[in-house]
């Protein structure tokens, strides 16, 4: 189109051609991720970085770094301790009873970024008072978030608009509460690390590797295709012990009929199922 | 004044746009109430919303009008006669398939739902079949997006600065080049009453 500088844009079939090409040099398959976003994320490398196509191309084949850095971008790694204040007060009030009856609870955050979700979870645990027999993993594709989130430190700037999220839930006392504030960055509490375990899982092409009493996956799902999320629907369903809970985000309700009668629906707004026989 | 070609590009329009920010709510609650029944266009509002704040938008603009009304949901179908809104703290993208999908990204312009990401990701899948309208706000939000419906062949359509409560946001879709045209309030709500 006239007008548009070459690094500003990036057609169907141009797409489709990254798609593949990713595919068959380092073996990660986006071709079922929701295009929109997809081609969004990768106008803004191409924007920032000042290529073309073809250097786009070029550089994501030969230049690791360059594909880390895709990687990262890509795979929005936005996210926020307490995000969706009602979401934690569902879960305290109608999961957390139920599962607080089992001897040892594991829960997966799966998608779980930098770390914000385990630990939001692992302080709402901890105020229910049975963090001690509960262990969170958190999984992600992407090595390098999966660094922050063992570190848990967090900037100061993040963590005033975490604690305005923690002012929603209803919990008690303050979010810095749970952290050491040194300069300016807040460091979570290691009795909130304690139990926790962080490690590299890939949704699309990895498999079962535990039961849980819960899988929280939120706005996960809102990058996939229809066809993929039912994929990795079936795939959090074989991970889910009988009655184990379900959370997606408050936006990503499940669609599919063969699920809809495999999950029952626990809070409709906020996507909280369970899951029972089919 | 609305003339032949506002009037042809409108009714060749499968779906409406509407981004504002500081200052909207009045207009576009406006427009809401006024869409004709039989519109058979869907509708697209973006409008600037704080996370964590129950809002009563939905059910407000629900009660006042004839069309159907619906926050966005991931992957929901985009129908006609149905007014959607989009989420806070998501951005809200349009599919080729005229599917919704969701992004939590970073927000735009301090946005999120950001009026540039949906109106850009529009101008891929409507092109012409489109018009938008960029009402009072104050940040420039929404015309870079406008900027990219115009080059695609839509219809571009900013409320008049002098008339918006915040002129910011239609002032800079002007100064981009990104409106065909620059309408007074009753001009747009006469158009979307067609």
């Amino acid at each position: 189109m006239d007008g548009i500088p070459a690094y500003d844009s990036l057609t169907t079939p141009q797409l489709f051609e990254l798609i593949d090409l990713i595919k068959r040099v380092h073996g990660f398959d986006f071709s079922q991720y929701t295009k929109a976003s997809l081609k969004r994320r990768l106008v803004r490398i191409m924007q920032f970085k000042k290529l073309s196509f073809y250097d786009l191309k070029h550089a994501l084949v030969n230049d690791q770094a360059m594909f880390q850095e895709f990687l990262e971008e890509v795979t929005v790694n936005v996210t926020e301790m307490f995000r969706d204040p009602s979401f934690y007060k569902a879960l305290n009030a109608q999961v957390l009873p139920y599962l607080s009856s089992y001897q040892h609870i594991k829960i997966w955050s799966a998608g779980c970024s930098s770390g914000e979700e385990v630990y939001s979870m692992a302080i709402l645990l901890k105020e229910a008072g049975i963090r001690q027999k509960s262990f969170i993993y958190g999984t992600d594709i992407n090595t390098e978030v999966l660094k922050e989130a063992r570190m848990g430190i967090y900037s100061l700037r993040k963590i005033k608009s975490y604690a305005e999220n923690y002012q929603f839930t209803g919990l008690p006392g303050t979010l810095t509460d749970h952290f050491t504030i040194l300069y300016d960055a807040a460091t979570i509490h290691s009795e909130i690390k304690q139990n926790t375990l962080f490690s590299v899982h890939n949704l699309i092409s990895d498999t079962v590797f535990n039961e849980f009493q819960m899988i929280s996956c939120r706005n996960v799902f809102i990058y996939f295709e229809s066809d993929l999320q039912e994929k990795i629907l079936d795939l959090f369903y074989k991970s889910l012990c009988p009655l184990g809970f379900l959370a997606l985000g408050s936006k990503e309700a499940i669609r599919s009929d063969f699920f809809r009668k495999r999950f029952k629906v626990v809070n409709q707004k906020e996507n909280i199922y369970q899951k029972i026989g089919a | 004044m609305l003339n032949q070609d506002i009037l042809q590009r409108w009714h060749r329009s499968e779906v409406v746009l509407i981004g504002g920010s500081a200052g909207s709510f009045k207009p576009i609650f406006r427009a809401v109430k006024g869409f004709a029944e039989g519109l058979n266009k869907s509708v697209i509002i973006v409008i600037h919303r704080k996370k964590n704040f129950f809002s009563e938008i939905e059910k407000l603009f629900a009660e006042n009008t004839r069309m159907s009304m619906r926050e966005v949901a991931d992957k929901d179908v985009i129908r006609k006669n149905t007014i959607y809104i989009a989420p806070p703290n998501y951005h809200t993208l349009i599919e080729a398939e005229r599917i919704f999908s969701l992004d939590v990204s970073e927000p735009v312009w301090y946005s999120k739902p950001s009026i540039d990401v949906t109106f850009e990701s529009a101008a891929e899948v409507y092109g012409q079949n489109c018009t938008a309208i960029l009402l009072s706000g104050a940040n420039q939000d929404g015309a870079e997006g406008m900027l990219k419906l115009k080059q695609a062949g839509a219809l571009t359509i900013v409320q008049d600065p002098d008339e918006a409560d915040m002129s910011e946001m239609p002032l800079s879709a002007i100064h981009l080049g990104a409106a065909h045209y620059v309408l007074s309030n009753n001009d747009i709500f006469e158009l979307l009453k067609q």
